[in-house]
C-alpha cells in the first residue's frame, strides 16, 4: 500500500506542489477501494513513517 | 445462409477519385480510373475466364486465360494488366477468344491429373470450373508425355503433408503464382517461390517442405489457389461444407471476420471474410487452423461443484450448481459483508457477457469490485487515453495505416501478436513507409524480408518513459512543434507547463542515454523522422503499458503525437494493438471498477443515477477493488468470494504463488471456462463456459470496431455464457431477463451515449461498426478527434521519468521480459489444444551469448530463473535477438510457470502489472523447480472428477 502511494506521488511530483497535492487526492479517490484508503488512513495515523509527503497532505483532504 | 462464395473481381480495387467510363459487351460501366478490364468488367455484371488472377493480390497476367478484344487495338490483351480507359470499347467473347481460351485450358489439363470425383476440391476448384466455362471436351495431346503427375514421371513430386493444417500437393499445381504471390503481397512472409524455368517450374517452400520453411501458416496460399494442391486437411478429410455462418475470431484484438463452413453443426473450415472490415479477407494460424480446441476431449460440459479443493469434482445439474454458487455468495455476504464478493470478467468475452457480470455485480452484489483481464494488459491505455485525448481508446482505424508515412512502433511485435494487421504494416513498409522500433529486442519487423528498420531503439527494459521523453525534448527544443495545431486543438497552460519540462536538460536524449542505453544520435534522427511525417502514426503493445509507469507512457506518447499534429486524420494516431479479442469491449462495458459502462465514473451522480433507474436498484458510489487488489485482499482475509468468467488469473496473473494464496484464502471461488484451467484448481464451482462458435454476441477490437459473433451450433454445454450469468443473477435474487443478446446490445445502446447507435440489425446491414455510433456519427467512427479533441481540448501531461523499483543486484543482474509468439496464444489454453503445438511446444528461455556462455549455458539447457518472488526452470535458448543483460520467456504453458517469478509491481495508475521488467538470475539447473514438483502434484490432486474412492 505505501510503495503503491508514493509512486503515485512520485509520478505527480513534476507538477507545483499545490497542483501535486490535488492530484495524488484525486488519484486515490477516484481510484482506491475504501478499505484501502482506510488502510492509508490507519497508517498515517501511526505516523506514515514511509510516506512520500505529498501523500501526506493529499490523504488530509480525503477525511 | 448457404455456402457463401464472394465475388472475384480478379484485381485488387483502385483507390482512385477520378472515375472513367468504357462499354464492356454492350454494358456501359463507371470505375475508378487505374481499374483492370476484368474488375470492370465484373462491376458491368461479365464474368472473363480466369485463372491466374484473384482480387487479393496485383495482376499478373500470366495464365492467358482472360484475354479480351479492345477495338481500335490490336491483338488480344489480357484484361487483368489492361486499365480501363474513357471510352473504351471492350469484347469478351468472341470465336477467336473462345479459341484461344481453349487451347490455353487444354495445355493445362494435358499437365493435371484427371481424378476429379475423388480430388478434395471437387466442388470448388476454379480449373475444373474454368474447363467448364471455355467448354473443354477433348485433350488433343493426351495424358502419356512429359507430366508432373504421374508417380512414374521423373517430374513427380510427392505430396508434402508436414503443416498440420493443409496439404502440398505438387502434382495437381498448374504453377499460376497465386501461392507464391499471396505469401508476398497479402501476408507479407516470401516464404514460397516458383523454382525452376519453363516446364521445370514448381512451387516451393524454399528448397524445403513447409514445416521447415520461413512458412507462418497462415492460410492465405491455401486461400489463394485455384486447384487443390495446397489444401485443408479438414476439408480432405470432411468434404465441402454446406452452408455458412459469418462469425468474428476469438483471438487477438485485430478482430478478424471469418467464415465458419459448415456441415450441419460440424465446422469444416474457417476460412477469412474478404468483406471483413479488420481483415478484408487474411487470417493467422489462430484464427484460420486453430479451432480444434472447440471439440476438444478436455472440454467441460457438465457443471460441477465441491466443498474444499482437495475434493473430487462432483458433477450436478445445472440447477443444483447455480443455486448451491448464488447461496454461498449469500452466505459470504451475510458472514463478511457485502464489500467481500467480487468477479472478474474477461477480454475474450462478449460485449454482452461482460457488461453482464458487472452488472450483476454492481447491482446483484451490491458493490463495485468488477474487474476485467485488461487490468493486467491495457488498463494504462484507458488512463492515459482518456486523460490526454479523452477516450479511452485508439485513434484510427486499421486501415488509416496505408496513409501513414513513418511507422512508430513502441513494445509490440505485431508479427506474433496481431499477425493480420501486420501484414498491412509489412505491405505499407514494403511500399516506402519509414519505421521506428523501440524495443529492447530485435522484433521480426526490425529486419525481414524487404523491410528494414531506419531507427532501432533497443532500449533497456522499463527506460520507456526516459526514451519518450528525450524524443520529445528534440521536437521541443529543435523547433519541430507543429505550433498552430497546439494552439488550435489544445490546452494552452498544460501545453506550456508541459513544453517547460519536457525542454529541461535532464530530459535530453543526451542525459537519457545512461538510462535508455540508446545512443543520443539515434534518438534525435528518430524524433526528427517522426516529426516530419507528414503522416506519422504510432503503434504500441504490452510492452508500453506493463510497466510501472505505464500509464505515464501512454500519456508521454499521446504528448509525443499532439506536439507534432499527429492525430486527428487518416494515417496518423496513437494506437494501442489489444491483446485479446474484445479487450476494447471489455473496457466499454463498465467492466473496470470505478466507471460504467461509456467510461463514466461510478462517483458521478448523473451516471449513477441513469443506471439505478434502468436497473431497479440502488448503486454503490465508491470504486471497487482491481484485481490485484482483490488478492490482497483475500490473503488480509476481507475478501471471500468470486465469480470469474472466462479467465485463467491463476496462470495469466504476476506472482503466481500470492494468486494461489490468495484463491485459497477464499471460501467460494467460482470459474466458469470451457476447461478445468489453472484458476479452477481453486475453485468449488465449476460452470461449463462455451465457445465462440457456440452462441450470438459482439466482439469490439483494437479499432473499436464491433463485430458480430454469431452462433454456428448449439452450446456443448447446454446453455450459452450470458443465460448463466443471467442465472446466477436470478438465484441471487437480482431479477435478469433477456431472450437473446440482442437485447442486452437494445439495453447498452440505450445507457451508453456512445453506442446509442450500434444494434444486431445495423451489424447484419453493415458487417461492422466502429464506435462512436451514434445520431452524430450514425455509421459509426474510423477516426477520432477530427475536428478537435473529445475532452475539448488536447491535455499535455508531465510524465516525469520514475525508474521502476525493480532493479538489478549483484544477487539478480539479468532483467526478465516476457512476450507471446504467432503459434500460441497468452495462457494456452485454446492453442495448446490444437495442432499449434508443433511449432511452440514449450516456452524456452532466450538469452544472450554473452550471458550465456559467462554461465556456462549452452543452447537447450535447463536452467532455472530465480527472482525475488519465486524460481523455475525452462530450457534456455540461445538468441542474439536479446541484447546482454536481457533475457526473454512467454508464458503459454502452465507448468512453465512464467507468473512465478514476475513480481506484485504495477503501474502506479492502474495496478497493470510490471510483467517486462524482473530482476533475476539464470543459472544451469538439474531437475525443474521445487514450485514446478509440487505445481504438477497439486494439479492431480484438485482436477480429479467423480466420487471419492473409499479410503482416498
Amino acid at each position: 500500500m505505501v510503495h503503491m502511494a508514493n509512486q503515485i506521488a512520485l509520478n505527480f511530483s513534476a507538477y507545483p506542489r499545490e497542483e501535486a497535492i490535488g492530484h495524488v487526492a484525486k488519484h486515490l479517490k477516484d481510484f482506491w477501494e475504501p478499505r484501502m484508503r482506510k488502510q492509508l488512513h490507519a497508517y498515517v495515523a501511526q505516523g506514515g513513517a514511509e510516506l512520500h509527503e505529498l501523500v501526506k497532505e493529499a490523504e488530509k483532504r480525503l477525511k | 445462409m448457404a455456402l457463401l462464395h464472394e465475388i472475384d473481381y480478379g484485381t485488387p480495387a483502385s483507390r482512385s477519385q477520378q472515375l472513367v467510363t468504357l462499354d464492356i459487351d454492350g454494358k456501359s460501366v463507371t470505375v475508378p480510373a487505374g481499374t483492370s478490364l476484368m474488375r470492370a468488367a465484373v462491376e458491368a455484371g461479365v464474368s472473363v475466364p480466369k485463372l491466374c488472377a484473384t482480387d487479393s493480390m496485383d495482376a499478373f497476367g500470366s495464365c492467358r486465360l482472360c484475354l479480351v478484344e479492345v477495338e481500335g487495338r490490336r491483338g488480344t490483351p489480357a484484361s487483368c494488366t489492361t486499365l480501363a480507359e474513357p471510352g473504351m470499347k471492350v469484347k469478351t467473347q468472341s470465336p477467336k477468344l473462345a479459341k484461344l481460351r481453349k487451347g490455353v485450358m487444354e495445355l493445362y489439363i494435358s499437365d493435371h491429373p484427371l481424378d476429379c470425383l475423388t480430388c478434395g476440391a471437387n466442388g470448388n476448384c476454379e480449373l475444373q470450373d474454368m474447363a467448364g466455362v471455355v467448354g473443354l471436351r477433348d485433350v488433343r495431346y493426351g495424358y502419356d508425355g512429359d507430366n508432373h503427375f504421374n508417380k512414374q514421371s521423373a517430374r513427380f513430386v510427392d505430396k508434402d503433408n508436414s503443416n498440420p493444417y493443409f496439404s502440398f500437393e505438387p502434382a495437381k499445381c498448374i504453377a499460376c503464382s497465386r501461392c507464391v504471390r499471396a505469401c508476398e503481397e497479402v501476408q507479407g512472409t516470401f516464404a514460397l517461390t516458383i523454382q525452376g524455368r519453363g516446364f521445370d517450374s514448381m512451387v516451393s517452400a524454399g528448397g524445403m517442405d513447409f514445416l521447415d520453411s520461413e512458412c507462418v501458416s497462415c492460410g492465405a496460399c491455401v486461400q489463394a489457389c485455384p486447384t487443390a494442391t495446397l489444401i485443408e486437411k479438414s476439408v480432405l478429410e470432411k468434404g465441402q461444407g454446406e452452408h455458412s455462418v459469418i462469425t468474428t475470431c476469438a483471438y487477438c484484438g485485430v478482430g478478424c471476420s471469418f467464415k465458419a463452413e459448415m456441415q450441419g453443426s460440424e465446422v469444416v473450415r474457417m476460412v477469412p471474410y474478404k468483406d471483413g472490415g479488420a481483415n478484408h479477407g487474411h487470417s493467422c494460424v489462430k484464427g484460420r487452423f486453430a479451432w480444434g480446441y472447440t471439440t476438444h476431449k478436455d472440454r467441460i460440459l457438465n457443471p460441477m461443484i465441491r466443498a474444499k479443493i482437495t475434493d473430487p469434482w462432483k458433477e450436478v445439474s445445472w440447477d443444483e450448481a447455480i443455486q448451491h454458487a448464488a447461496s454461498e455468495f449469500k452466505r459470504i455476504q451475510a458472514k463478511y459483508g457485502k464489500d467481500s464478493v467480487g468477479g472478474i470478467t474477461s477480454s475474450r468475452c462478449t460485449n454482452e457477457e461482460t457488461y453482464l457480470v458487472q452488472k450483476l455485480i454492481r447491482a446483484g452484489f451490491g458493490n463495485n469490485n468488477t474487474d476485467t483481464c485488461a487490468r493486467v494488459c491495457h488498463s494504462p491505455t484507458g488512463y492515459g487515453l482518456k486523460t490526454t485525448l479523452g477516450t479511452s481508446a485508439g485513434t484510427q482505424t486499421f486501415d488509416s495505416v496505408y496513409d501513414t508515412d513513418v511507422m512508430l512502433v513502441i513494445g509490440a511485435n505485431p508479427t506474433d501478436a496481431h499477425p493480420v494487421f501486420a501484414s498491412s504494416m509489412k505491405s505499407r513498409l514494403i511500399a516506402g513507409a519509414k519505421l521506428i522500433v523501440i524495443d529492447p529486442r530485435e522484433i521480426d519487423l526490425v529486419k525481414t524480408a524487404h523491410i528494414k528498420a531506419d531507427f532501432h531503439l533497443q532500449l533497456r527494459p522499463g527506460t520507456n518513459v526516459a526514451m519518450i521523453n528525450s524524443l520529445a525534448h528534440v521536437i521541443v527544443t529543435e523547433g519541430l512543434l507543429a505550433d498552430e495545431y497546439i494552439a488550435e486543438r489544445c490546452d494552452d497552460a498544460a501545453f506550456n507547463k508541459w513544453r517547460d519540462f519536457i525542454a529541461l536538460p535532464k530530459n535530453s536524449p543526451e542525459a537519457m542515454e545512461s538510462a535508455t542505453g540508446v545512443p543520443a544520435e539515434l534518438v534525435r534522427g528518430a524524433a526528427r523522422l517522426y516529426a516530419k511525417g507528414p503522416n506519422s502514426a504510432i503503434y504500441y503493445g504490452l510492452g508500453v503499458t506493463e510497466h510501472s509507469q505505464g500509464s505515464t507512457m501512454v500519456m508521454g506518447m499521446a504528448n509525443l503525437a499532439m506536439a507534432c499534429g499527429q492525430i486527428g486524420r487518416m494515417g496518423v494516431g496513437v494506437n494501442p494493438l489489444r491483446g485479446q479479442n474484445n479487450v476494447q469491449g471489455a473496457c466499454d462495458m463498465g467492466s473496470f471498477p470505478h466507471e460504467y459502462p461509456g467510461y463514466r465514473h461510478v462517483s458521478d451522480d448523473a451516471t449513477r443515477e441513469l443506471f439505478e433507474h434502468a436497473w431497479g436498484v440502488k448503486l454503490e458510489k465508491e470504486p471497487g477493488l482491481r484485481i490485484p487488489n482483490m488478492f490482497d485482499a483475500a490473503v488480509e482475509g476481507t475478501f471471500k468470494g468470486i465469480y470469474v468468467q472466462g479467465e485463467d488469473i491463476s496462470q495469466s496473473d504476476p506472482n503466481t504463488q500470492h494468486v494461489q494464496k490468495a484463491l485459497g484464502s477464499m471460501e467460494c471461488v467460482v470459474v466458469q471456462d470451457l476447461f478445468l484451467n489453472e484458476t479452477a484448481m481453486w475453485a468449488h464451482v465449476f460452470l461449463p463456459g462455451c465457445s465462440f462458435l457456440e452462441k450470438d454476441g459482439t466482439f469490439t477490437n483494437a479499432e473499436r470496431r464491433i463485430s458480430p459473433v454469431r452462433k454456428a451450433m448449439a452450446p456443448k454445454n447446454g446453455m450459452a455464457d450470458w443465460e448463466i450469468t443471467m442465472a446466477l443473477s436470478n438465484a441471487l435474487g437480482y431479477p435478469m431477463h433477456y431472450n437473446h443478446p440482442s437485447e442486452i446490445m437494445d439495453e447498452i445502446a440505450r445507457l451508453t451515449p456512445t453506442f446509442k447507435g450500434v444494434s444486431y440489425k445495423k451489424l447484419d446491414e453493415m458487417g461492422s461498426v466502429q464506435w462512436p455510433c451514434n445520431d452524430a456519427a450514425p455509421e459509426g467512427t474510423p477516426i477520432m478527434h477530427i475536428n478537435g479533441f473529445v475532452r475539448g481540448k488536447g491535455n499535455f501531461v508531465i510524465t516525469e521519468f520514475v525508474p521502476t523499483d525493480e532493479r538489478v543486484t549483484g544477487k539478480f543482474p539479468l532483467i526478465l521480459t516476457t512476450g507471446r509468439i504467432l503459434s500460441q496464444y497468452n495462457v494456452g489454453a485454446q492453442t495448446r489444444r490444437t495442432e499449434n503445438n508443433v511449432w511452440h511446444a514449450e516456452d524456452k528461455l532466450d538469452l544472450h551469448p554473452h550471458d550465456a556462455e559467462h554461465r556456462g549455458i549452452r543452447d537447450g539447457d535447463l536452467v532455472s530463473i530465480q527472482s525475488r518472488a519465486g524460481e523455475i526452470t525452462l530450457n534456455a535458448r540461445i538468441s542474439e535477438r536479446m541484447q546482454p543483460g536481457v533475457v526473454y520467456t512467454t508464458f503459454h504453458h502452465a507448468m512453465s510457470g512464467a507468473n512465478v517469478v514476475t513480481t506484485e509491481f504495477s503501474d502506479w495508475a492502474t495496478n497493470c502489472p510490471e510483467y517486462k521488467v524482473t530482476a533475476v538470475e539464470v543459472r544451469l539447473a538439474k531437475k525443474e523447480s521445487d514450485w514446478q514438483q509440487h505445481y504438477r502434484e497439486q494439479r492431480v490432486l484438485t482436477t480429479r472428477i467423480g466420487s471419492p474412492v473409499a479410503g482416498d
